[in-house]
């Protein structure tokens, strides 16, 4: 399942990157994009485990960049 | 300016004042100057600071927050109070700028995509409803007042108008519509009130897709841009390993630590890697976002930077260089005017659905007097034989005229020709063939004109055909009848001899060509706006199947390419040059906030410019 998400408060390009590497290593994720140009992210994951996995990246976002939330 | 923006501005104002006024505490007052010192700093630098701690606890060494804390802290203590304060300041002020520039150039690229519909007025019961695009269903009407953006793909019921098509398709010419035509969701109804009956839903419909497409292009990144975030990866460490090492060893040799901890901490200032990595993104995003803007989708960053490097442009015949319908285009009668010709054949093919038949009642334009037409009988593979006014009429090819022992002329004209024979005499014959596109000489011409090596068709089209077709728009080679599964062969083999720095384009229309768009280095359709096998199969879309547009997608990539390298090398030799001065002790902290922020300013204007394309 593919989804994308809004992303408040994304305020550094670097940042993004370093979301983006944490959650490629999440189990289940198949593919992740974080665009700190269109404050967006893309991540295709297992259907019966995505919200799970949802939970791990806003998790793992939270720790690189406190101020950004994902809008659900 | 957002309000965490203006938030901003209001505190590097305040600290700018105070930071004026502790400047003229005289020197001897120590510790009140430093409170003054502090005041201002404080003001402008506690959520940096606070950032930095928290970031530490989350893990998060070496981020800028951290970096620029260090420096300024470190400058505190060795005694340069102004100059704590004073990057801090500076490097509020660039983050302010750099948050504004990227928040501009976000908008003018949003606003090139502005095509989105936010309603449809939909006719339910007689009554009309202003309601979500999405929840109108197939078959039903909506209605389209002018200055309204047709929301859903459908076919005009009623109404007459022009369609400014522009967002989506590049073309400024509004589009004549009526009745019967079909129209697509995302163009602007100009004049007259439309009533449309929808043929897709909202989620299908043209416009979804081409923001769909647009929207998710950030996935496919550019080899220079991942260039960027691995040399991010390395420089932000090296850098700070490099300032520990110049802290730490000439103390150790040369003494006066103080002027050596003070060079270390230029060192922190300039290792943040923000100017490259927020500019490299924003290069690609703008030449997609100007690309789009010309009725050009590119689908990622790599799409376009791999289109810099075109050597090899390979094009499919029908539907791409022509415009794949068939029209007659010469006619030769014997012992007859061309109108008699022309109307016997029309006549007798007119029980036929072939392409050609219908070709020969549209060059005939009348209706067909079914009285006049007794009997019909289609010979496969060689043509009809049909009664009309009485008289014995064979229109098919030669081999109908061999075994009908008629004698035939070969006309000059290259294309499908269908030989006509009136009661078994040769009548003459009418030449059909697909009209050549008035852009694709010029689209060769100007592919030529940017260096492109090679320009190649291909097409399953006859030896004639395809060859005069070739040589009319100045090909360099054409391959014909070929299957598709020849196609791709003949690609692979055009790929190995492209040489490996080059890249090979391949131009489709989408039909029966997937597998070679797939199979080039850079897969280019033409949409023919919604085909959904072309939007799938390729990594460029031509939204208005002007083959003209691909030499225009090159220019747009080189454009930004050259961008982007520029920046690249003019963030990294800035940084550079201030890593070394500041070793050498030549760089103040000044400056080395202009090599950080300053630097990033510079590139982000620069970026910007990839989104603004020529006309």
């Amino acid at each position: 399942m593919k989804k994308t998400f809004k992303m408040r408060d994304l305020e550094c390009a670097h940042c993004a990157q370093k979301m983006e590497d944490a959650i490629r290593k999440i189990e289940g994720v198949e593919e992740v994009a974080v665009s700190f140009m269109a404050q967006k992210l893309t991540l295709s994951a297992e259907e019966s485990l995505f919200d799970e996995i949802m939970k791990k990246v806003e998790k793992a976002c939270r720790k690189i960049e406190p101020d950004c939330t994902i809008v659900m | 300016m957002t309000k965490k923006q203006k938030k901003i501005l209001l505190r590097i104002i305040v600290a700018a004042i105070l930071f004026v006024a502790a400047l003229f505490v005289p020197s001897e007052y120590t510790a009140v100057r430093l409170a003054a010192f502090l005041v201002p700093y404080f003001v402008i630098g506690w959520d940096i600071l606070w950032k930095a701690i928290r970031n530490i606890f989350h893990g998060q060494i070496f981020d800028e927050n951290f970096l620029m804390a260090i420096a300024t802290v470190g400058a505190f203590f060795l005694g340069e109070y102004p100059e704590g304060v004073a990057v801090m300041l500076f490097y509020q002020t660039g983050e302010l700028f750099q948050s504004c520039a990227v928040g501009k150039s976000r908008e003018s690229i949003s606003a090139l995509m502005e095509i989105r519909p936010d309603y449809a007025n939909v006719e339910r019961d007689g009554k009309i409803e202003t309601v979500d695009p999405d929840e109108v269903e197939i078959g039903e009407i909506i209605v389209v007042k002018p200055g309204e953006r047709i929301s859903l793909d459908g076919v005009i019921a009623e109404g007459t108008s022009m369609l400014d098509t522009s967002a989506l398709t590049g073309e400024s010419m509004p589009r004549d519509v009526a009745d019967g035509d079909e129209v697509i969701s995302g163009s602007v109804n100009i004049s007259g009130v439309l009533r449309v009956r929808t043929t897709k839903t909202f989620g299908e419909s043209t416009v979804s897709k081409i923001l769909d497409l647009v929207e998710n292009t950030s996935g496919k990144k550019a080899k220079a841009e991942n260039f960027i975030t691995r040399f991010a990866r390395y420089y932000t460490p090296c850098v700070v390993i490099g300032a520990v090492l110049l802290a730490v060893v000439p103390s150790l040799i040369f003494g006066n630590p103080s002027e050596w901890i003070g060079r270390a901490l230029t060192f922190l200032v300039i290792s943040c890697p923000c100017a490259l990595v927020i500019s490299v993104p924003l290069s690609f995003f703008g030449g997609i976002g100007g690309a789009a803007r010309c009725g050009i989708l590119v689908k990622g960053g790599n799409y376009l930077e791999a289109l810099s490097k075109t050597g090899t442009v390979v094009f499919d015949k029908t539907g791409t260089l022509t415009k794949g319908v068939f029209r007659v285009t010469s006619i030769c009668p014997e012992g007859m005017t061309e109108n008699e010709l022309i109307e016997i054949a029309a006549l007798a093919e007119s029980y036929s659905n072939h392409p050609i038949s219908k070709s020969l009642r549209e060059a005939y334009g009348k209706e067909i007097d079914n009285s006049r037409i007794s009997s019909t009988e289609e010979i496969t593979g060689k043509g009809v034989s049909a009664v009309v006014d009485g008289k014995t009429v064979l229109a098919g090819n030669g081999k109908l005229m061999d075994s009908a022992g008629v004698e035939w002329n070969t006309p000059d004209a290259t294309g499908t020709v269908v030989y006509v024979a009136v009661d078994g005499k040769y009548a003459g014959c009418i030449v059909i063939s697909d009209e050549v596109k008035e852009n694709s000489a010029k689209a060769i011409s100007a592919l030529k004109a940017l260096g492109v090596r090679k320009t190649v068709m291909l097409t399953g089209d006859s030896k004639e055909i395809g060859e005069s077709v070739a040589k009319t728009l100045g090909l360099d080679e054409a391959y014909t009848q070929l299957l598709p599964a020849d196609k791709v062969e003949r690609v692979e083999q055009l790929l190995s001899d492209n040489g490996k720095e080059s890249r090979l384009v391949f131009v489709g229309d989408g039909i029966n060509d997937a597998p070679v768009l797939s199979r080039a280095d850079i897969g280019i359709a033409m949409g023919g706006i919604g085909s959904d096998a072309a939007i799938e199969a390729s990594d460029i879309v031509l939204m208005d199947d002007n083959p003209a547009k691909i030499a225009k997608a090159i220019e747009i990539s080189r454009r930004t390419v050259s961008i982007v390298n520029q920046n690249i090398i003019f963030a990294l030799s800035v940084k550079g040059i201030v890593l070394v001065l500041g070793a050498l002790g030549f760089a103040n902290m000044w400056l080395a906030v202009f090599a950080d922020v300053g630097v990033s300013v510079i590139a982000i204007l620069n970026a910007m410019r990839a989104l603004k394309v020529k006309e």
